[in-house]
C-alpha cells in the first residue's frame, strides 16, 4: 500500500475516532461527581456488614465473588492460548550458562527475590485489610520469581520456572475457586455464598470464606503470570548457545 | 470525596501525558522500553494521588518488571532473526 493511500485511510479514521473519543467525554459526570448509588451504598455497607476494611476486595471477592470467577478464567484461558501456541515447539536443552555481568545485580537481585515475594505474599494475605489482594500480590509474587531469571542465569529460573512446578498451581488457583463455591452449594446456599461468618474486623480472621477465594485468585495469578514468563523465556533460551546435557 | 482537582492530581496529569507523548516518540525499541518503565511509574504516581492504592500496586509491578522482560525478549528474538 502506498504512503498516500495509507494517509487517506488513516485521516478519517482517527478523526472519527477522536470525534468519537471527544462526544464521550463531553457526556461524562464532572470531575468529583460520581453518580453511582451502588458506590455510596457498599461505602457504608461493606465494612459493618462483612467486616472487611478494603471496600474494593469486599466488592470483587465477596459481593461480586461470581463475576472476578469470571475473570480468573479469561485469564486462565489466555494463558493457555499462550501455552498451545508456543509449548512443546522448541528442543528441550539446557542453554550454556551465561555469565552475569555484575556482582551487585547478583547480589542485590537474589535479596530482593525474598524481599517481593514476601511483599506479595502480605499483599494477598492482608486484601481484606489494606490496599491489595490476590489479583495484586499475585502479580508481585511473580515479578519477584522472574527477578530469579533477571538476578540470575536462565538455568537457575528454569529450575523453578517450568511446566512442572507451575502447571499445579495454575491448577489449584483457578479450581480452588470454584470448590469455594461448590462448597457453598453444599451447604445449601447459592453458589459462593460467604459461608464462615464474617470474622473480626481488622484481623487475618475477616472475612468468612472469602479469604480462600482470594488466595486462590492470588495462587491463579501468580502462576498465570509466570507461566507467561517461562513461555517467553523459553523461547529467549532457545537463542542462547546450546550445552548438550 | 475530592470534588475539586487539586494542583498536585493536575500537575501529575500534566507528567502523564508529557511521558506518553515521550513513548509515542520514540522510534527504537529498546529506549522504548525505558522511557514505557518511566511512564509506568508516572501513571503509578497518577493512580496514587487520585486514591486508587490497588491499581497503582499493580501498575508498578506490571510496567517495571512484566512488561519490560516480554518486550525485551521478544526484541531478542527478532533481532537474532536477521
Amino acid at each position: 500500500m502506498t504512503r498516500r493511500a495509507r494517509i487517506a485511510i488513516f485521516l478519517p479514521a482517527i478523526g472519527i475516532f477522536a470525534f468519537l473519543l471527544f462526544w464521550g467525554f463531553a457526556g461524562l459526570p464532572d470531575f468529583g461527581h460520581y453518580k453511582g448509588p451502588y458506590g455510596f451504598v457498599l461505602n457504608r455497607v461493606a465494612t459493618p456488614e462483612r467486616h472487611m476494611d478494603n471496600v474494593v476486595n469486599a466488592i470483587t471477592y465477596d459481593y461480586r465473588g461470581f463475576d472476578t470467577m469470571g475473570e480468573e478464567f479469561i485469564l486462565f484461558a489466555a494463558v493457555i492460548g499462550v501455552v498451545l501456541l508456543l509449548r512443546g515447539s522448541e528442543q528441550r536443552e539446557a542453554p550454556a550458562d551465561e555469565s552475569i555481568g555484575s556482582d551487585l545485580v547478583r547480589v542485590f537481585g537474589t535479596y530482593a527475590v525474598a524481599a517481593v515475594v514476601l511483599v506479595g505474599l502480605w499483599l494477598v494475605a492482608f486484601g481484606f485489610i489494606t490496599p491489595g489482594g490476590g489479583f495484586q500480590g499475585g502479580v508481585v509474587i511473580a515479578a519477584g520469581i522472574v527477578l530469579v531469571f533477571l538476578a540470575s542465569t536462565y538455568r537457575a529460573w528454569s529450575g523453578i520456572g517450568n511446566e512442572h512446578i507451575l502447571d499445579p498451581f495454575e491448577g489449584l488457583g483457578a479450581g480452588g475457586y470454584v470448590v469455594v463455591g461448590i462448597a457453598a452449594l453444599i451447604s445449601g446456599l447459592p453458589f459462593l455464598t460467604n459461608l464462615l461468618g464474617p470474622g473480626i474486623a481488622g484481623t487475618l480472621w475477616s472475612g468468612g470464606s472469602a479469604p480462600f477465594v482470594n488466595w486462590a485468585a492470588g495462587i491463579e495469578v501468580a502462576a498465570a503470570n509466570l507461566v507467561l514468563c517461562s513461555e517467553y523465556l523459553e523461547q529467549y533460551s532457545s537463542r542462547l548457545p546450546r550445552t548438550v546435557l | 470525596m475530592i470534588a475539586t482537582l487539586v494542583p498536585l492530581q493536575s500537575a501529575v496529569l500534566a507528567l502523564v501525558a508529557l511521558g506518553a507523548t515521550g513513548v509515542v516518540l520514540s522510534r527504537d525499541p529498546l529506549r522504548m522500553i525505558f522511557v514505557n518503565g518511566l511512564y509506568g511509574l508516572l501513571l503509578v504516581l497518577l493512580f496514587v494521588v487520585f486514591g486508587a492504592p490497588d491499581v497503582a500496586l499493580s501498575m508498578l509491578v506490571i510496567s517495571t518488571v512484566a512488561y519490560p522482560l516480554i518486550v525485551l525478549v521478544a526484541i531478542a528474538r527478532t533481532r537474532g532473526r536477521k
